[in-house]
């Protein structure tokens, strides 16, 4: 029988894998809005601005960024949000943080798991990952998600599925739920200042790149037969059930993650956690889209995120009381 | 409602402290081409590994001599950019602190290897097993009857000021008698080839994981070399460890847990601990991790407490436990010393052990051998002169410039002077220290190290070398064939210790004497 594995692997292992999926969502975020600034006439003045200032205040980084740059742009939001060392929440501080939790738990991982996250974070230390994102952002970002993808196929197929598997697959799916969050609370931003445009050409091209960043325009279109308006966009986002980076279905990966982990059913619960945990899933589970925008899209996104900080602040209690101490 | 930067703070992780380091590759100068390898090699007068007299080859050396001569130039830098690139990718990484800031360094390799033959690996087998079970006759005489105190084989003032010396553990009987379990003895080859040892660590020995991944890297990269030689293999060693660590546990348990605990991710072996604890499929713990509830010791996990039996400690005595030695040290477990003086839980190595390595003790080795063991030294100490001792005193004073003097409580190659390659000023400082505290330091003279051929700045030529091997004394004593070589990449240097920039090669101990 599998002994339980030390509150500290245990924690390590779930920030481990929200590390990788952060970097991950955030090249993502970066790739989409970029493609997107060609359909702005970027000479108009402020489209800049208004373009990045909204990404940035749903990552919650306007402060810090106003610290470090004077000016948002293209060139100072992405090199704040992929390279600069001093947000901790950019690409690289993502995976050096993930790389510095992996190497406490070099016992808990495979082999193959650390060499492929330890080349990823290489690279991007390296001068030759600067040129490359200077040549194509695009193929920069793209080799920032597979890095991602290969780490999270390598997990699977070289790690026991065990318990500490699980708190990386609940560490993958709350982040990734958050993310997803985040990134409708982005079009949020932009659509609330600017009523007129709401419906127009320019609307519908920036919900498409809603869908492209989370890789999921042609499981949109094929969920709506074709059809897309911002109201299915959100509600196939939020209340998908089988898309893989909607929230619900994220929600639901996540606690089953925990119930594994604590040995609950369906339907049941064992401990705080798994209760929370299981009322945010059924209610994503039972809800519907008028539901979301009567409550209000920012209020009830905003919501989740509170719900699954309270999620994780009870994991950590659970599982991890000794850290406290 | 949370407000906005506790939210900011959620998405981060608690407690997390972990400084970033940043990697800071060794470059190697590929452009410069090897102008015939091995012919251009010469000895200069020193003991070399791979050529004897006239310059030729020994004949253990003499298949892998002609194996590097089929290689061309080309493939023999790409297998060595190969080997590189394997330990990067794998993190097999040191860390160097200056400014309170870590920098990872690869640990440098030379893919050219040591072989030992046969007969030769045979005498150090046998030397080292004789040394290993002497120094734990010797640990236990000293925490129990004081037998070679008390007939004035060593000076009792000797031990009684040693600085690993432990007066509370007097009369505590450890857990199957055992005080090394695991002991790192250095050894070097005089300018006749004679082997002779340096030092013995007998606290945390480190380097046992370079030598297994210098195998891996090697069977990697040169994959037809092996089939070649009949090379004994290296990989049974952290089973056998295992096996050690296992025979200890309290009350002959027959299914123990074994954790390995370390003083965390900062010290520069952390990778070694890690790669241990993987290779024998057991925890990893820092001092955080267990706690002690009625003189017993467990670890904190998901479900619980989960009792732990026995510690392979790669932390020093003084940080074991802050309410019985160091009260600063926060990598230790309080009330640790108690559940071991209770044999509630057994430790790898014992507390105490770290008076076999003082250097002034070492003197005395070959005296504990005929003492607890009726026999003659196999393996002889290098000359040593005793500072607390009136005659050699005097001398070590007065030939100052020529000797190698050494603290005898420091290692890693700090604490030392080497008289023929220091300064005046270095050379009066040290005078100075010296007289003021003579039990201190010990002198010997300086020791032409043999050498290997080794590839450095584009060509091969001669670095001085030595070769721990690890010993591990359980039910019974075995020795892992070969051990570290390693090696002092700069020219002419004579120190071999990875924090002053020395490398290692893979070692190999043939099946026969190649003739």
């Amino acid at each position: 029988m599998e002994h339980p594995m030390l509150s500290r692997a245990a924690d390590t292992c779930f920030w481990l894998s929200r590390y990788i999926e952060r970097a991950e969502n955030t090249a993502r975020i970066l790739d989409v809005n970029m493609q997107l600034l060609l359909d702005y006439d970027t000479h108009a003045s402020d489209a800049g601005k208004h373009h990045w200032q909204p990404l940035l205040a749903s990552l919650e980084a306007q402060e810090l960024f106003a610290k470090l740059f004077d000016r948002i742009d293209a060139e100072t939001v992405m090199q704040f949000l992929t390279f600069e060392k001093q947000n901790p929440n950019s690409i690289i501080s993502s995976i050096c943080d993930a790389r510095e939790n992996a190497r406490t738990i070099r016992e808990q991982i495979s082999s193959s798991m650390w060499e492929h996250l330890n080349r990823l974070y290489l690279y991007l230390q390296s001068p030759s990952a600067k040129s490359d994102f200077l040549g194509s952002p695009h193929d920069f970002y793209r080799r920032v998600v597979e890095g991602s993808h290969l780490f999270q196929g390598v997990t699977d197929a070289t790690m026991s599925h065990s318990e500490g598997w699980q708190f990386i697959q609940v560490g993958k799916y709350v982040e990734r739920a958050d993310n997803t969050s985040r990134l409708l609370d982005i079009k949020y931003h932009i659509l609330l200042p600017s009523g007129e445009q709401v419906g127009g050409v320019v609307d519908l091209t920036q919900w498409m790149a809603v869908l492209r960043s989370c890789s999921a325009i042609e499981a949109h279109l094929k969920a709506t037969g074709g059809t897309l308006t911002p109201w299915n966009v959100a509600e196939f986002l939020i209340l998908d059930d089988a898309f893989p980076r909607s929230i619900r279905f994220c929600v639901d990966q996540m606690d089953e993650g925990l119930r594994e982990i604590g040995g609950g059913t369906r339907g049941a619960f064992r401990n705080e956690v798994e209760r929370i945990s299981g009322i945010l899933r059924s209610n994503l589970d039972f809800a519907n889209i008028d539901q979301v925008y009567d409550c209000g899209l920012h209020e009830f996104l905003d919501g989740i995120q509170l719900q699954l900080i309270e999620i994780t602040a009870a994991m950590t209690k659970e599982y991890c009381v000794w850290l406290a101490e | 409602m949370l407000a906005k930067a506790d939210r900011v703070k959620f998405r981060l992780q608690d407690g997390f402290l972990w400084k970033t380091t940043f990697l800071c590759l060794v470059s190697c100068n590929s452009d410069a081409l090897m102008q015939g390898q091995f012919d251009a090699y010469r000895t200069e007068g020193f003991f070399d590994e791979m050529f004897g007299e006239e310059g030729r080859v020994r004949p253990h050396y003499a298949k892998l001599l002609e194996r590097f001569r089929e290689l061309g130039e080309e493939e023999f830098l790409r297998k060595r950019l190969l080997a590189e690139r394997s330990y990067l990718d794998q993190g097999i990484t040191f860390t160097v602190y200056s400014n309170n800031e870590g920098t990872e360094r690869i640990f440098p390799f030379d893919v050219i290897p040591r072989i030992i033959p046969a007969s030769e690996w045979s005498l150090i087998e046998r030397g080292l097993t004789q040394r290993i079970t002497a120094l734990n006759a010797f640990l236990h005489d000293i925490y129990h009857e004081q037998r070679i105190l008390k007939e004035g084989v060593i000076p009792s003032e000797m031990i009684l000021t040693a600085k690993h010396f432990r007066p509370e553990f007097m009369g505590f009987d450890v857990p199957g008698n055992i005080y090394i379990h695991i002991c790192g003895s250095d050894l070097i080859r005089d300018g006749n080839g004679e082997y002779l040892v340096l030092e013995d660590n007998g606290r945390c020995p480190s380097g046992v994981s370079y030598l297994l991944e210098n195998r891996q890297a090697m069977k990697r990269v040169f994959p037809k070399l092996f089939s070649r030689y009949a090379v004994r293999p290296v990989d049974t060693y952290t089973q056998e460890l295992l096996t050690v660590l296992r025979h200890i546990a309290p009350g002959g348990n027959p299914d123990p847990t074994v954790v390995l605990l370390t003083p965390g991710i900062y010290n520069s072996a952390y990778f070694e601990h890690s790669f241990l604890a993987r290779s024998m499929g057991i925890e990893i713990v820092v001092g955080a991790d267990l706690t002690v509830k009625d003189s017993k010791v467990f670890m904190k996990t998901t479900q619980g407490l989960r009792p732990v039996d026995v510690i392979y400690r790669r932390i020093d005595d003084d940080f074991l436990d802050p309410t019985v030695f160091r009260k600063d040290s926060v990598l230790g477990v309080p009330g640790l010393v108690e559940a071991y003086r209770k044999g509630h839980v057994s430790l790898a190595n014992s507390i105490g052990t770290g008076v076999a390595d003082d250097k002034a003790v070492y003197y005395y080795v070959p005296h504990m051998i005929r003492f607890y063991l009726s026999e003659e030294p196999i393996l002889q100490n290098v000359p040593t002169y005793l500072g607390s001792n009136a005659d050699d005193l005097a001398f070590i004073l007065d030939k100052l410039p020529e000797l190698v003097v050494k603290a005898t409580n420091e290692s890693g190659g700090y604490g030392m002077l080497i008289g023929p390659k220091s300064t005046h000023d270095e050379i009066e400082s040290f005078r100075k220290a010296i007289i003021a505290d003579p039990r201190n330091y010990i002198a010997q003279p300086v020791v032409a190290l043999s050498r290997s051929p080794s590839y450095c700045d584009g060509r091969i030529e001669g670095r001085h070398i030595d070769l721990r091997p690890y010993i591990l004394s359980g039910e019974k004593v075995t020795i892992i064939p070969g051990g570290l070589t390693r090696v002092a990449m700069r020219k002419g240097s004579l120190v071999v210790n990875s924090s002053q920039g020395g490398g290692s090669k893979d070692t190999w101990v043939c099946d026969d004497d190649g003739e």
